[in-house]
Formats: structure tokens, C-alpha cells, sequence
């Protein structure tokens, strides 16, 4: 669980990237922006244990790229704009791997979005119901 | 004297430049984007700026996670588009305007914004996509371009109070500068729109129009909204609307809304875009006597 005790650990199905996942992440961030060159991706996708092993990263990092779950990467520190570096890699469009968090296949994903995307409602808080909190007046001077 | 004429704010959404890029944008299927930006290609043709100050976000390009600055601004001669892991688009190189830039960070970090300087750096979708979406498919671009990048990539992006008062600290800057300029800024980025997790691909229809509606005289009220309510209501991505902010701030506040569009949806975007011309000097006098 990320985001604890924190102002926006409410919002359902989002992890925000701050600092305390920036930290997590640094290292697995910094490998995927190493695919932003073709040397690079080469010898990734030649040997992909391999190329991750020279980074300092977590086992469950490297398991995760491996197997290509997003919603892992997140939740292990990694951010959206350097995850899209892998899929990249792998030749997806951005689409197909965020829809990979949700519980829509690609096609009902994109189909979703020519319908207008997803409804903000019922997808602000986690407790939709009366005890609304109040942090947002503790976030404007 | 220099002077800012008019602003505008736009999505930045790379689908827009790589269907630019591949010959498709004229296609049927996507007119219903293009086609928003007809009256934007007559328009700048007419105001022909010299200068764009041009707000964006990299995203994870050229800043990654050894250095973020949360503004940056590009006092350089050039800036070569990105290779974003495919390819630089073939665009035109992005000409700079280094002694203007110069005298805008000079001024701004005085009157208290500690901006980071650039001297040299590639600049992403989030800068040539707005240059294409306007100036359409040319030799090269038509003014000299001041990149502002501010990090919207990682919590938390600055306030929009903040935003709106570099708005007005730049326009201060760039009244006092002795050439005569015309100057435009454009915030980009936005509007709703969700990446990541299971809310992914959230779009906020009425939070987008109410913020369109908002920004040409209750500006103030938006500069209020916090980060947690941007992210909440309009996506962990639609904190980039800040940056409209920063073009609001450097407008008179009296401007004339010329032209609006929005569409739903751009890939996993809704996109939005304005243009808000300063009103006359004479009646802005008018209002201070």
C-alpha cells in the first residue's frame, strides 16, 4: 500500500508519485531511462536479466519488469512517463500498457475513452460515503 | 518596449505530433482535433510574435530523476528536439531568444522566483507539440521560442498560486525590456487525464469546461485549487493545468476569449485549448483611473 497517511491516500486506484516513491523508485526509474538509447535497448532486449542485474534494484523490481506488470512497477516506485520507456521498448503503444492497471482488456480500455473515459463518479474518494475528509482546505493557505 | 499581446493554452498530447509527423493528421477520423486549431494556424499568422514563451513539462526527456527543477528556463541560442525513444520528431530546430530570456530570469529571480537556468537542452513533445498544433507543418518555426519546463512529473508541481504570480512577475520582466518585441506566452499541458493504476483513464468533462470558463476572470479562484484536488478531479496528470496559470498570469486582467475547443478524447486525454488576447492598452487605462 502506498501513499499512507497522506492527503491523497484516499483517491481509489491512483499512487502518486512523491518523494517517498521517487526514493523507492530511483534506480528502477533510472534503468528505464536508459532504454532512451537504441544501444541500450538492444542489449536489454538481448539479455534482459542480465541488463537489469547491472542496476542496484530490487529483486521485486527486476521481477516485475520482467514480467512486465505495471501495476507492480508502481506500486515499487516506478513512474508512468519512465515505465512507458519499456513498453516502448516492446513497441506498445501507452494505451495498452495503462490499460494493463486497470480491469479493462486494451480494446474495452480504448473503447472506454472514445465513450468519453472514466467518469469521475464514485472515483474521488475510497469512501464514497458520508465522512467525506476535509484535507483539501489543509493544502490552501 | 517589449510587450505580451496574447496568450493561449493548449494540450500537449504527443498523438497529436506523431499524427503530424506521419502525414495523417488531415485524415476524417481526426478532424474533429484538427480542425479545432484552423482558426488557431489564421490566427498566429496574423499576430506574427516575435517571441513565445512557451510553459510545458518535460516528461522524464530531458530532466529525469537526477535533477528536477521545478521551473527551468531556457536562456540558450537553440534546442534540438528529443529523441523520446523512437525517434526525434522532424521538426524544425526550436530557435531561442537568449538575451530576452536572460533579462527574464534576471528579473524574476529578483522579484523572488529562483528559477533554474538552461543553457542547453532538448526540448520534448510537451514543446513541439504546441509549436505544430499552431504553426502547422513548416520550414521552420516562425518566431524565436523562451522554454519554461516546470515539473508536473513528480509531487508535487508548484502551486498554482505560485504559477499565476511568475505569470505576472514575467509579464513585469518583459514590459521592462527596451526592445520592441511582441511576445506571446502559452501554457500547455492538461486537461484531464489519469495514467496510471486502476482509475486510469479518467476524464473530467465539467472540471475541464468550469476551468476554461474560469481562467478568463476568476483566475484567482483556480490559482486556489490544490494539488490533491487536481489530482482527485481531474487525474494524477491533470495537475498540469498549473501551467495555464503561469500564461494566465502574464495576460492583462482584462482579456478577450477569440477562441475555444475541446475534445474528448485524444488517446488517454481530454484536450483543451483557448486564446485570450489582451484587452487595449487604452482600456486597461481607463480601468485604472
Amino acid at each position: 500500500m502506498n501513499n499512507q497517511q497522506k492527503p491523497y491516500d484516499n483517491i481509489p486506484g491512483t499512487t502518486v508519485f512523491d518523494g517517498d516513491m521517487a526514493r523507492i523508485g530511483f534506480h528502477l526509474n533510472q534503468f528505464c531511462m536508459s532504454l532512451m538509447q537504441e544501444s541500450n535497448r538492444v542489449a536489454f532486449k538481448q539479455n534482459e536479466r542480465a541488463y537489469l542485474d547491472q542496476w542496484p534494484m530490487t529483486e521485486a523490481q527486476k521481477t516485475a519488469v520482467l514480467e512486465r506488470n505495471f501495476s507492480q512497477l508502481i506500486a515499487l516506485g516506478g513512474n508512468i512517463y519512465y515505465l512507458v520507456k519499456i513498453s516502448s521498448t516492446d513497441g506498445l503503444s501507452v494505451a495498452a500498457a495503462v490499460s494493463t492497471m486497470t480491469d479493462l482488456s486494451v480494446d474495452e480500455y480504448i473503447d472506454m475513452m472514445r465513450r468519453g473515459g472514466r467518469s469521475p463518479e464514485g472515483n474521488r474518494f475510497t469512501d464514497q460515503g458520508e465522512n467525506k475528509p476535509s484535507e483539501e482546505s489543509l493544502w490552501q493557505k | 518596449m517589449a510587450k505580451i499581446t496574447s496568450g493561449l493554452g493548449t494540450s500537449h498530447i504527443p498523438l497529436l505530433g506523431y499524427l503530424m509527423d506521419k502525414g495523417e493528421s488531415h485524415l476524417e477520423k481526426w478532424a474533429p482535433i484538427f480542425k479545432g486549431y484552423e482558426f488557431t494556424k489564421k490566427w498566429i499568422r496574423e499576430q506574427k510574435p516575435d517571441v513565445v514563451i512557451l510553459v510545458y513539462n518535460d516528461h522524464a526527456t530531458t530532466f529525469d530523476m537526477k535533477l528536477i527543477p521545478t521551473f527551468a528556463i531556457g536562456c540558450g541560442e537553440s534546442y534540438r528536439p528529443a529523441d523520446e525513444g523512437y525517434g526525434a520528431r522532424p521538426v524544425p530546430l526550436v530557435k531561442g531568444a537568449p538575451k530576452l530570456a536572460w533579462h527574464v530570469a534576471e528579473s524574476v529571480i529578483l522579484q523572488g522566483f529562483d528559477l533554474t537556468i538552461v543553457n542547453e537542452m532538448t526540448v520534448d513533445h510537451g514543446l513541439t507539440v504546441p509549436l505544430s498544433m499552431v504553426f502547422g507543418e513548416v520550414e521552420e518555426w516562425p518566431c524565436q521560442v523562451i522554454p519554461l519546463a516546470v515539473n508536473t512529473v513528480v509531487y508535487p508541481a508548484p502551486t498554482g498560486e505560485r504559477c499565476l504570480a511568475l505569470g505576472k512577475a514575467i509579464r513585469a520582466a518583459v514590459e521592462q525590456f527596451p526592445d520592441d518585441l511582441t511576445v506571446q506566452v502559452w501554457g500547455t499541458g492538461g486537461m484531464s487525464h489519469q495514467l496510471l493504476g486502476e482509475r486510469a483513464g479518467l476524464i473530467n468533462r465539467e472540471w475541464d469546461l468550469a476551468f476554461m470558463d474560469d481562467l478568463k476572470n476568476d483566475y484567482e479562484k483556480l490559482a486556489k485549487i490544490s494539488q490533491v484536488e487536481y489530482i482527485r478531479e481531474s487525474g494524477t496528470e491533470g495537475s498540469e493545468m498549473v501551467m495555464w496559470l503561469i500564461m494566465r498570469g502574464a495576460l492583462n486582467h482584462e482579456v478577450q476569449e477569440v477562441h475555444r475547443h475541446y475534445h474528448v478524447p485524444v488517446s488517454n486525454t481530454a484536450l483543451g485549448h483557448l486564446i485570450y488576447e489582451n484587452a487595449s492598452q487604452e482600456s486597461e487605462e481607463e480601468k485604472a483611473l
